[in-house]
C-alpha cells in the first residue's frame, strides 16, 4: 500500500529545521505557509463555533458580551487577514507559479522567505493579543469606536496586520516580477495557465491597495495613542473618512482572496473534463477587468453611512458592472463541460462545490448592489449569508480544491479518494445548511455582531449552528487524512491525473531545482484534445 | 424553542411594499439563473460523464458570439435592476413635504428620542399611521445605525453630523427598532420598539407625560443659561451677528465664501466657532463644546429655527435651503 518516491527531491535534499527555516525553495516555502495559514484557519474556526454555540439560543447565556464581540471580530481577522487573504497565493501560487512558468524558482527567492518571516511575524503579534485580551471591535475596526472608545488592544493588532500587509505585498511583487521575467522559451502570455492570469491579477491589487490599509491602520493607531484627529469628530476628525480608506483596501480584499480561487477553479475544471477552457481569452481578461474595476466599488459598503444618493448611484452602477466579468467566466466554466470527459474526483467535487455556492454568493451580491434593497438588509445576517457565500463558498473550496489536485504534486502521495470525496459532500451539505438561514434572518431583520436577538430568529438559528457542526466535521476529515497521506499514502505518479501544464511534467515531488532541463514550450496551455484519456479514475484510491 | 417562525418580515410601512417588490423580482432573477446553471452543470455531468474507453473530448475553444451574448444580457437586466433599485432609494432619501419630524440621538447603549413638542422618550418611539416621520439623526458617542426592519429603513446616525431618514407606517403595530451599526459591548441590547397609533390616540399620547417644554421653549432657555444672549442680542451692541433671520439664510464668511445656515452650520458655529467666522465679526465666541450635549443643541437649534420663522415665515422659507441631494446634509426643514 505505501511506496516510498523514489529519487531525491526538495523534501529529502536537506533534513533538519535549519534547512526548512533557513531555506530559499519557493517549494518549501509555500509548505512553510501551509503549516501557518492551517493553523490559522483552525483557530479561526474555534472562534466561529463559539460564536455559532452562543447564538443557540437568543439570550446571550453562554459568554459575557464583551467576550463574545471579542470572538467574532478574532474570527474576523484571523480569517480574512490571515487565512483568506494570503492563502491560496501564499501556498498554491508560491508552489506552482515558477513551475507553471517553467522557472527555477520566484524572481526574489530570500524576498519570498521574508515574507513569510513577516506573515509569521504578523500573525504572532496578533495571537499576542488574543492572550492578553483580545480586540472588540470587529475586523472593519471603525471610528470613533476603535479610535477612542474601546478598552481593548487595538494596536497590537493593528501591528500585526500592518506587518502582514508587507507580507502580502513582497509575495504580489515577486510574482509580477516572475510571470514577466521568467517564462520558459516559447510561453507566450495567451498560453499561460489562467491560475497564472489570476494570481496576475491579484498581484495588481495586492500591490496597488495593500499601502492604503496600512496607511489606513497606522493613521488610526496614531489618533489611538496621540489623539491626533483624523476620524473623530471630538477632535475635528472624519469618522466616514475612515470607512473610505478602509472599503478602498478591503473591498478589492474581496478579489484578492476570490481571483486566485478562480485561476484554481479554471485548472481543475479544464484537467476533469479534459477540455480547453471555454473562451480562455474572455475568463484572462476577466481577471484583469474584476482587478481594475474591484477598485471603484467601495462605497456599495457604505449606502446608509450619509454618503449622497449621487455618489450611492456612481457605486451602485459600478457594482453591478464588476459583477458581469465573474458571471463571465462561470458561464466559461460551465460550457468548459460541454462535450466533454467529465471525472468526478476529489477536486472536481469541491470545484462543483464552488460553482454552485459562487453563483449564489454573486447572485446576493447582484442584490446588494441594488440601492432599494442594501438599505434594508445592510449590516444584517443576510451580509453575513453572502459573504460566506462567496469567501468561503468561493475561497475555500477552491483552496481545498487546489490542495487535493496538487498534493500528489506536494507531497509525492496520494490522497485517499473515497475520504476524499466524502469530505466534499459534507463540506457542500454543512455549508448549506449553516449559511442559507441566514439569508432569511437577514431579511427579517435580525442585525450582525449580535450576542442576543429577539426570540423569534431562534429556529434559523438553531438551523444555522447543526449546519455549522457538520460543516466543522467536513472540515477535519482532509486535515486528519491529509496528515495520514503524508505517510501511508499511494506513491503518486509524476501526473496522476493526465493533465496538461509544466508543474505535471516533472517529478512528484520535483526536484529542488524544479526541471532536469527547463522546459521549452511549443503548446497552448490546455491541450487536453491531443493527449489519450486516462481511463476512469486513473487512481481510485 | 419559540413557537413564533416568521420566514418573511411584516410590511409596516408604505416603503415596505416597495422595498419587497423589487427583492422578490431580484430573487427570483437570481432563481432563474442559479436554476439555469445548476441544470446545465448536472446535464452535461451526466450526459459527458466520462466512460471507459473515452474518445478524446470535442475541440470546442469558445465563441466569441456566445461570449458577446452571456455578458449583454446580465448587463441589460443588471441595468434594469439598477435602475429600479436607484428609484426605490431615492424615494426613500427624499421625504415628502409634509412630515413631522423627530429627533434621535444616539448613545452607548440606547436611543434618545426627541419630539418637538417636547416630549422625550428612550428606547420608544411614537408615531402616527398615516403621517410621513422624518428623523433628524445624531450620536452622541460612536456610530449608531437606526433600524426598523418592519420599514425597510436605515441610517446611520454618526457623531458630529446630522442625518436623516424617513418612513410612514401604514398600520398601527409594534415594531422592532435594533442598532445595526457595531457600537460595543450592548450593541444587541441597543434595542427598542417603534409604536405606530391611531393619530388620535398619538395626538392623546403626545400631549401626555410630565410637565414638557416644547423644544424651542427649551432652547430659548439654553440660550439664555448659557449666556449666548450676551452677544447675540440688540443689548450687546455688535458684539455677535443678529440671530434673528438666521436660521436657513445664507451668510457671507471672512473668508469671502457664504454659507448656508443649516443645521450643521449653526451646530458647528455652537461647538467650533473658529472654524467659519462671519465676515465683519472678531473670532470671540468661546466653545461650548462640554457645557451644552446633542440634545441641548437640537433644542438651540430649533429655537433659532422658531426665530426665523417668527421673522416672517415666508421670507424664511424662501431662503431655506433647497434640498441637497446629501442626506448627510440635509437640513431638517420645518
Ligand atoms: C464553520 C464555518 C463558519 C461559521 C459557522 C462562521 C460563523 C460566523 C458568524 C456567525 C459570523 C457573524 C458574527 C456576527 O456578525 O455576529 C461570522 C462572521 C465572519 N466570518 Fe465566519 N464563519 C465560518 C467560517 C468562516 C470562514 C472560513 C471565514 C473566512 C475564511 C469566515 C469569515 C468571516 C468574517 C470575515 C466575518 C466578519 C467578522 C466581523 O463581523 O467582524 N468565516 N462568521
Ligand atoms: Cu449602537
Amino acid at each position: 500500500m505505501s511506496g516510498t518516491p523514489a529519487g531525491r527531491h526538495y523534501l529529502n535534499s536537506a533534513y533538519g529545521i535549519r534547512s526548512w527555516l533557513l531555506t530559499v525553495d519557493h517549494k518549501r516555502i509555500a509548505l512553510l505557509y501551509l503549516t501557518s495559514v492551517t493553523l490559522m484557519f483552525m483557530l479561526g474556526g474555534v472562534f466561529a463555533a463559539l460564536v455559532r454555540l452562543e447564538l443557540l439560543t437568543p439570550a446571550g447565556d453562554f459568554f459575557h458580551a464583551d467576550t463574545y464581540n471579542k470572538m467574532f471580530t478574532m474570527h474576523g481577522i484571523v480569517m480574512v487577514f490571515f487565512f483568506l487573504i494570503p492563502g491560496i497565493p501564499a501556498v498554491l501560487g508560491n508552489f506552482l507559479i515558477p513551475m507553471m512558468v517553467g522557472a527555477r524558482d520566484l524572481a526574489f527567492p530570500r524576498l519570498n522567505l521574508l515574507s513569510w518571516y513577516l506573515f509569521t511575524i504578523g500573525a504572532v503579534f496578533t495571537l499576542f493579543n488574543i492572550v492578553i485580551g483580545g480586540v472588540d471591535t470587529g475586523w472593519t475596526f471603525y471610528t470613533p469606536y476603535s479610535s477612542a472608545y474601546t478598552t481593548t488592544n487595538i494596536v497590537p493588532v493593528a501591528l500585526g496586520i500592518f506587518i502582514s500587509g508587507f507580507s502580502s505585498i513582497l509575495t504580489g511583487l515577486n510574482f509580477i516580477v516572475t510571470i514577466h521575467k521568467m517564462r520558459a522559451p516559447g510561453l507566450t502570455w495567451f498560453r499561460l495557465p489562467l491560475f497564472v492570469w489570476a494570481h496576475y491579477a491579484y498581484s495588481i491589487i495586492v500591490i496597488l491597495g495593500t499601502p492604503v490599509i496600512a496607511i489606513t491602520i497606522v493613521l488610526l493607531a496614531l489618533e489611538r495613542v496621540f489623539h491626533l484627529g483624523f476620524f473623530d469628530p471630538a477632535l475635528g476628525g472624519d469618522p466616514v473618512l475612515f470607512q473610505h480608506f478602509f472599503w478602498f483596501y478591503s473591498h478589492p480584499a474581496v478579489y484578492i482572496m476570490i481571483l486566485p480561487a478562480m485561476g484554481v477553479i479554471s485548472e481543475i475544471i479544464a484537467c476533469f473534463s479534459r477540455k480547453r477552457v471555454f473562451g480562455y481569452s474572455f475568463v484572462a481578461a476577466s481577471s484583469l477587468a474584476i482587478a481594475l474595476l474591484g477598485f471603484l466599488v467601495w462605497g456599495h459598503h457604505m449606502f446608509v453611512s450619509s454618503q449622497s444618493v449621487f455618489a450611492g448611484l456612481i457605486f451602485s452602477i459600478l457594482s453591478f458592472l464588476v459583477a458581469i466579468p465573474s458571471a463571465v467566466k462561470v458561464f466559461n466554466w460551465t460550457s468548459t463541460l460541454y462535450r466533454g470527459s467529465i471525472s468526478f474526483q476529489t477536486p472536481m467535487l469541491y470545484a462543483f462545490g464552488f460553482l454552485g455556492l459562487f453563483t449564489i454568493g454573486g447572485l446576493t451580491g447582484l442584490m446588494l448592489a441594488t440601492l432599494g434593497i442594501d438599505v434594508h438588509v445592510h449590516d444584517t445576517y443576510f451580509i453575513v449569508a453572502h459573504f460566506h457565500y462567496i469567501m468561503v463558498g468561493g475561497t475555500v473550496m477552491a483552496y481545498l480544491g487546489g490542495l487535493h489536485y496538487w498534493w500528489p504534486k506536494i507531497t509525492g502521495r496520494m490522497y485517499p479518494e473515497w475520504w476524499g470525496r466524502l469530505s466534499a459532500l459534507i463540506v457542500f451539505i454543512g455549508f448549506n445548511l449553516t449559511f442559507f438561514p441566514q439569508f432569511i434572518v437577514g431579511y427579517l431583520g435580525m442585525p450582525r455582531r449580535y450576542y442576543a436577538y429577539p426570540p423569534e430568529f431562534q429556529v434559523l438559528n438553531v438551523m444555522s449552528t447543526a449546519g455549522a457542526s457538520i460543516l466543522g466535521v467536513g472540515y477535519l476529515i482532509p486535515l486528519v487524512y491529509m496528515i495520514w497521506s503524508m505517510r501511508y499514502g499511494k506513491a503518486a505518479t509524476a501526473n496522476p491525473f493526465g493533465a496538461t501544464g509544466l508543474e505535471w511534467q516533472t517529478s512528484s515531488p520535483p526536484a529542488t531545482e524544479n526541471f532536469a532541463e527547463p522546459p521549452i514550450v511549443t503548446e497552448e496551455a490546455y491541450a487536453y484534445d491531443r493527449i489519450p484519456v486516462p481511463e476512469r479514475g486513473v487512481y481510485a484510491g | 424553542m419559540h413557537s413564533d417562525f416568521p420566514l418573511f418580515p411584516v410590511q409596516g410601512s408604505a416603503q415596505a411594499r416597495e422595498v419587497d417588490l423589487l427583492f422578490v423580482t431580484t430573487v427570483l432573477l437570481a432563481l432563474f439563473f442559479a436554476t439555469l446553471i445548476s441544470v446545465l452543470l448536472i446535464v452535461f455531468a451526466v450526459k459527458y460523464r466520462r466512460r471507459p474507453k473515452d474518445r478524446p473530448p470535442a475541440p470546442i475553444h469558445g465563441s466569441t458570439v456566445l461570449e458577446i451574448l452571456w455578458s449583454s444580457i446580465p448587463f441589460v437586466l443588471a441595468m434594469v435592476i439598477f435602475a429600479w433599485g436607484a428609484a426605490v432609494y431615492f424615494r426613500l432619501n427624499r421625504p415628502p413635504d409634509d412630515t413631522m419630524t423627530v429627533n434621535v440621538v444616539g448613545k452607548r447603549w440606547m436611543w434618545k428620542l426627541q419630539h418637538p413638542s417636547g416630549r422625550r422618550e428612550i428606547n420608544e418611539l411614537h408615531v402616527p399611521v398615516g403621517t410621513a416621520v422624518r428623523l433628524n439623526l445624531t450620536s452622541e458617542d460612536v456610530i449608531h445605525s437606526f433600524y426598523v426592519p418592519a420599514f425597510r429603513v436605515k441610517a446611520d446616525a454618526l457623531p458630529g453630523r446630522y442625518t436623516t431618514t424617513w418612513f410612514q407606517a401604514t398600520r398601527p403595530g409594534r415594531y422592532h427598532l435594533f442598532c445595526a451599526e457595531y457600537c460595543g459591548t450592548q450593541h444587541s441590547g441597543m434595542i427598542g420598539w417603534v409604536e405606530a397609533m391611531e393619530p388620535e390616540a398619538f395626538q392623546a399620547w403626545l400631549s401626555g407625560g410630565p410637565g414638557q417644554v416644547p423644544m424651542a421653549a427649551a432652547g430659548e432657555r439654553l440660550f439664555n443659561d448659557l449666556g449666548c444672549v450676551t452677544c447675540h442680542s440688540a443689548r450687546s451692541g455688535d458684539r455677535g451677528p443678529s440671530l434673528d433671520a438666521l436660521y436657513g439664510s445664507t451668510i457671507r464668511l471672512q473668508t469671502g465664501e457664504t454659507v448656508t445656515a443649516d443645521a450643521a452650520y449653526l451646530r458647528e458655529a455652537i461647538l467650533f466657532p473658529a472654524a467659519r467666522v462671519t465676515a465683519g465679526y472678531l473670532p470671540v465666541m468661546p466653545t461650548f463644546r462640554g457645557l451644552v450635549n446633542e440634545e441641548g443643541i437640537l433644542e438651540l437649534i430649533e429655537y433659532l429655527k422658531s426665530r426665523a420663522e417668527s421673522q416672517g415665515g415666508a421670507a424664511a422659507a424662501a431662503v431655506a435651503p433647497a434640498r441637497s441631494p446629501s442626506p448627510g446634509k440635509e437640513v431638517p426643514t420645518p
